[in-house]
């Protein structure tokens, strides 16, 4: 029996490939002494991340397909590739020092960071449904078992189980949702579903619009939307806060990048159909993660609750549909990314009588203390808030404007209302920063060069998009150009 | 007779999956879950999908189901759920849900495609590895790394304190 | 020869059965194996529509679904297992699955 070897698209993977086999490399460098350090396992992941936001780098402008449709090379993929290098990259930096700290260095953490990586890549350049789910999984795995790295902390333990059972639930309805597109239209293939959606009566298939609703769903628990938000408060609050930075920036992005991928792609045609639907998620999203966020003492949680929040502003730009509202989301998916990851980053350097410092009460007078530190966390949180000239601000401003010019006018006031309420808590701890007198035991802070680079790249990106938001608003309008031309 | 092979088979699968529900004892739970595994392979080998049977049966009802097993074995043996149960209202709220998602099933009773007149597939593994390492080539790569991701996961978490 | 919805219908009361079993189970294992019946009945709905559009591609992507539902399983339990030498108790309930 002859069998026809398929052509390899090596140039539309080759950002995967090289994030792949750092993962490789790492895992026998792992094997190899010292035992006790793994530094040097780190710093090959963080080449390789590089070597791969590199080669994505290369490769802007082009457009590819390979294994039979399977896979995109395009600016859409090439733009969260180079985010979730960014991530990843930041994650790595920071976590360091940290989970050396906290006694659990082990090689198979940053092993494990780079293939939820490969995981998250996958989604955002996977243009098949099968693609998509292997990615997620990919993602989900690796992601169950870091929030569960602190394997003595029943915390940490229970937040890995909740995240993985709710998780692997969600994974059903996702995969059901694929069942059922797949039976509505004898495809998983984006662009064959495009063309099979085309055909006028299929656009009302029941089946199609059962199948949607469950893939809905699915997302809808990964971006960790209201109502399947649950899982996210005690999550981030359990994991290891450089996990919980990465669960918080990366693994969104990458359930946003399938989402719009999705969503405007081939279902864009059934727009009038989910519109409806998403609307309601994005209002009662904000609304409610805010509303509870002001109510949190922890730090962690209240940060899981703000990212909700933030995850009902993005859906406004889902709800647009425009190419502005698209781009305008993953602008914001960038600029959060940069912002989140330096709050956790700050965050996770303090600690109180050997124990991480996330209470509020913690950060009491912070800035007498730790000067630096407290400047840069109200750094951070001012651009959570929207504050100019942060990233926050343009992020806000470029996502409420869409969402204006396309008319939905009633979506905006509540953003901004909501945005107004976040301030209270945000505000909260930086008061509690300057304005408060220290009490009881110091809180010590352990920088690290790494960490330090960390920190200064999340400054960095800030400001740098809040400043000059040109160049990357420009990218993301490329970015959505494959769907949105 | 092929109908009266589906009917037995979908009507144990049916039983077999609500006493997984409803029975309290895990054990009892995973050998309704193996029942069902098997109902399914049975099914699969009416649809013509021999390979997927004998997949089925060695890596679902073989594997995973073992692992099930002596997860419940050590972990829990023979401990019931008991107690005042803290989640009354979810677990009411999981009625209506549940309604709702038979619709889902009139759904696919009703609204479905017509049926259609297209040749079975064969089956066989050789056709189904063919498809595997030509077509769906790149998928085949990504579950190997998943394997691996999966492995390496297990293993920090489960071994015992370095 | 037995209707293709007949099959899909059958996986759609799979499916449903496995939701309610994971709203209404406490016991972390009994969740996860109603999970394993949901993505049965996800493969069962695969192979009935491929077998209806005659194509071999519903098969081979349930041969992905087992293959993911197995190093799923691999982590669910191991993350159970490390749970379990925490303390000594694995019921949901114990852990607030559902906290606002």
């Amino acid at each position: 029996m002859e069998l026809a070897f398929p052509v390899i698209g090596w140039r539309v993977i080759t950002p995967m490939l090289l994030v792949t086999g750092t993962g490789f490399a790492c895992l026998l460098l792992d094997l190899l002494p010292p035992k006790e350090r793994k530094g040097h396992v780190a710093a090959v992941g963080l080449l390789g991340l590089a070597l791969a936001g590199l080669a994505t780098g290369l490769l802007w402008g082009q457009r590819e397909t390979a294994f039979r449709e399977m896979v995109a090379l395009d600016e859409f993929a090439l733009f969260f590739n180079l985010l979730f290098c960014v991530a990843t990259g930041l994650v790595l930096l920071l976590s360091h020092g940290y989970i050396r700290r906290q006694g659990i260095e082990q090689g198979e953490y940053y092993i494990l960071v780079l293939f939820a990586a490969l995981g998250m890549m996958l989604m955002a350049a996977g243009t098949d449904l099968l693609i998509i789910f292997l990615g997620l999984e990919l993602m989900s795995l690796s992601l169950y078992v870091l929030a569960g790295f602190f394997r003595t902390r029943p915390a940490s333990n229970e937040s890995a189980m909740k995240y993985f059972l709710l998780g692997a639930f969600a994974t059903g309805f996702f995969l059901y949702g694929i069942a059922l597109i797949y039976g509505a239209t004898g495809t998983t293939s984006l662009p064959r579903l495009a063309e099979a959606l085309a055909r006028a009566e299929l656009g009302r298939d029941p089946l199609l619009f059962a199948g949607l609703g469950l893939l809905l769903v699915g997302f809808g628990f990964k971006i960790s939307s209201v109502p399947f938000h649950m899982w996210a408060p005690d999550v981030y609050e359990g994991a290891p806060t450089a996990i919980t930075a990465l669960i918080a920036t990366g693994s969104k992005a990458a359930a946003f990048a399938a989402l719009l991928r999705v969503l405007l792609g081939p279902m864009r045609g059934l727009q009038p159909d989910w519109l409806v639907l998403v609307w309601i998620l994005a209002a009662l999203t904000m609304t409610l993660g805010n509303v509870v966020a002001i109510a949190q003492s922890n730090l962690k949680r209240m940060l899981a609750y703000s990212s909700i929040a933030h995850v009902g502003y993005m859906l406004i730009g889902v709800v647009v549909g425009t190419q502005l509202g698209a781009a305008a989301v993953l602008y914001y998916l960038a600029a959060y990314t940069f912002m989140t990851a330096g709050a956790f980053g700050v965050i996770l350097l303090l600690e109180r009588r050997g124990a991480e410092a996330v209470q509020l009460g913690d950060y009491a007078g912070l800035a007498a203390r730790h000067p630096l530190l407290a400047l840069l966390l109200a750094l951070f949180l001012l651009s959570l808030i929207g504050f100019p000239p942060t990233a926050g601000f343009v992020g806000k401003f470029y996502l409420f404007s869409a969402a204006i010019e396309a008319g939905y006018v009633g979506l905006a006031i509540l953003a901004v209302l909501n945005a107004v309420i976040a301030s209270y808590y945000y505000l909260r701890l930086i008061v509690y920063m300057y304005m408060r007198e220290p009490e009881g035991e110091p809180v010590v802070a352990a920088l690290t060069p790494a960490a330090g680079l960390g920190l200064a790249v999340a400054v960095w990106g800030t400001l740098h998009l809040g400043l000059a938001p040109g160049p990357l608003i420009g990218l993301a309008q490329g970015a959505v150009g494959p769907f949105l031309p | 007779m092929e109908q009266v092979t589906f009917f037995v088979t979908a009507l144990i699968a049916v039983a077999s999956a609500i006493g997984l529900v409803v029975r309290r004892n895990p054990l009892h739970g995973a050998l309704f879950l193996v029942v069902n595994l098997f109902c399914v392979a049975v099914l699969y080998l009416l649809l013509r999908a021999e390979f997927l049977a004998a997949a089925q049966v060695i890596i679902y009802a073989g594997a995973i189901m073992v692992l099930f097993l002596f997860a419940i074995m050590i972990l829990i043996p023979g401990r019931a759920e008991t107690g005042r149960d803290p989640f009354r209202r979810q677990r009411l709220a999981a009625l209506p849900l549940g309604a709702a998602f038979l619709l889902l099933v009139g759904v696919l009773m009703w609204g479905g495609p017509p049926p259609g007149g297209a040749p079975p597939p064969p089956g066989g593994a050789a056709a189904v590895g063919r498809l595997l390492f030509t077509d769906y080539l790149l998928p085949f790569e990504i579950t190997a790394v998943l394997l691996l991701a999966a492995l390496v996961g297990a293993l920090v978490l489960a071994r015992r304190r370095a | 020869m037995v209707p293709v919805g007949y099959y899909t219908t059958l996986s759609a009361v799979l499916f449903t059965i496995g939701v309610v079993g994971v709203l209404v189970r406490r016991n972390p294992l009994v969740i996860f194996m109603s999970i394993e019946l949901m993505l049965n009945a996800a493969n069962l709905a695969f192979v009935a529509f491929g077998r209806e559009a005659g194509q071999l591609d519903g098969q081979v992507i349930v041969f992905f679904v087992m293959t993911v539902a197995a190093a799923e399983v691999a982590v669910g339990l191991a993350i159970i297992v490390a749970i379990f030498r925490a303390r000594q108790r694995i019921n949901v309930d114990d852990l607030n699955l559902m906290r606002w």
